[in-house]
């Protein structure tokens, strides 16, 4: 069983549908209040969207400050798998365990509302179970989600396949490169955009993002055998 | 040691899109004010610090604004430093 931890910021407000989520793919989720200083033997981090202190000053900026981040800092280093969500994607940008930052949507507007994203890159702790060119279609809900970067770092980005997921259809807030999601240079820190513990089950419209969860588990347990698994009416290599 | 007062200009970068910029241009368009051009919106922030000398507070502040007060990927910061009474 993985053990994940969901932190938990002042305005974080997708913490207990994440944490659900990780709990549905069978995974040892629980809460960490951003005040504490330890993971309790984390084995995945998840930071999850919101409106971490209301968003003052710029999104994430605040939180990236919190006691906690020292350790998922460490965690990060250490090659530890670290996943951003929304808010949590703002926050790892703000610390600098992701490169770029984020902004205004093009269009003013926050936007909720779903969203298509292809997988770019299956060569992360959270993507293992797509395969590369799979669309998904999970939701965004975001007024600050124009991912930003100099045309330098994009182009790194792209030669090294660290661009993770990409917007396909329309672009929702004139990111770079339509980009929806990125890694570090390890692989092992990746923020996403879109919300994929909103769609993991067909209660909710749908589960393209259930597989996010489920390779957090998948990986942990299964590091080299081959087995099947299927959701809903899916199978997975796992 | 003295105050001094500091003032922080964070403006967006400019090679990038600055929507709330175009919105405000728009508005003074229909306004009937026809001349605006390249309106941008930033942030303006004021704070007082406890330095021994001007120069001093003015690192202080510079270190501030790399530390947290401005984004070095999306913002460019201006500062303004002076002695209050």
């Amino acid at each position: 069983m993985t053990r994940v931890a969901v932190i938990v910021f002042p305005g974080s407000n997708c913490d207990a549908d994440t944490l659900a989520a990780a709990r549905e793919a069978g995974s040892d989720a629980y809460y960490v209040w951003h005040r504490d200083a330890d993971l309790r033997q984390a084995d995945v981090v998840v930071l999850p969207g919101g409106f971490s202190y209301g968003d003052y000053l710029r999104s994430g900026a605040i939180a990236r400050f919190s006691p906690i981040m020292g350790a998922v800092a460490a965690h990060a280093r250490a090659g530890g798998p670290v996943l951003g969500i929304c808010n949590g994607f703002q926050i790892l940008c703000e610390a600098g365990l992701l490169p770029g930052g984020l902004m205004r949507n093009a269009r003013l507007k926050f936007l909720s509302r779903p969203a298509w994203v292809r997988v770019e890159s299956t060569d992360t702790p959270f993507t293992g179970l797509y395969d590369k060119g799979d669309v998904l279609e999970i939701p965004i809900a975001h007024g600050d989600g124009r991912y930003v970067v100099d045309e330098r770092t994009a182009a790194e980005l792209e030669a090294s396949d660290r661009v993770v997921w990409r917007y396909v259809r329309d672009n929702p807030n004139g990111s770079t490169r339509d980009i929806a999601g990125v890694c570090n240079a390890g692989r092992n820190v990746v923020g996403i955009m879109p919300h994929p513990e909103r769609r993991n089950a067909p209660i909710l419209g749908g589960q393209d993002g259930a597989r996010v969860f489920y390779a957090m588990e998948a990986r942990h347990a299964t590091q080299h055998a081959v087995d099947v698994r299927a959701v809903g009416d899916r199978h997975l290599r796992v | 040691m003295s105050r001094y007062r500091v003032q922080v200009r964070v403006m967006p970068r400019a090679a990038l899109l600055d929507p709330q910029g175009q919105a405000v241009e728009h508005a003074l368009h229909a306004l009937g004010f026809g001349d605006v051009a390249h309106v941008r919106v930033g942030k303006h922030l004021v704070l007082e610090v406890k330095a021994a000398t001007q120069e001093e507070a003015l690192a202080q502040a510079r270190t501030m604004c790399d530390r947290l007060l401005a984004n070095p990927v999306t913002e460019d910061y201006e500062l303004a430093v002076e002695a209050t009474r």
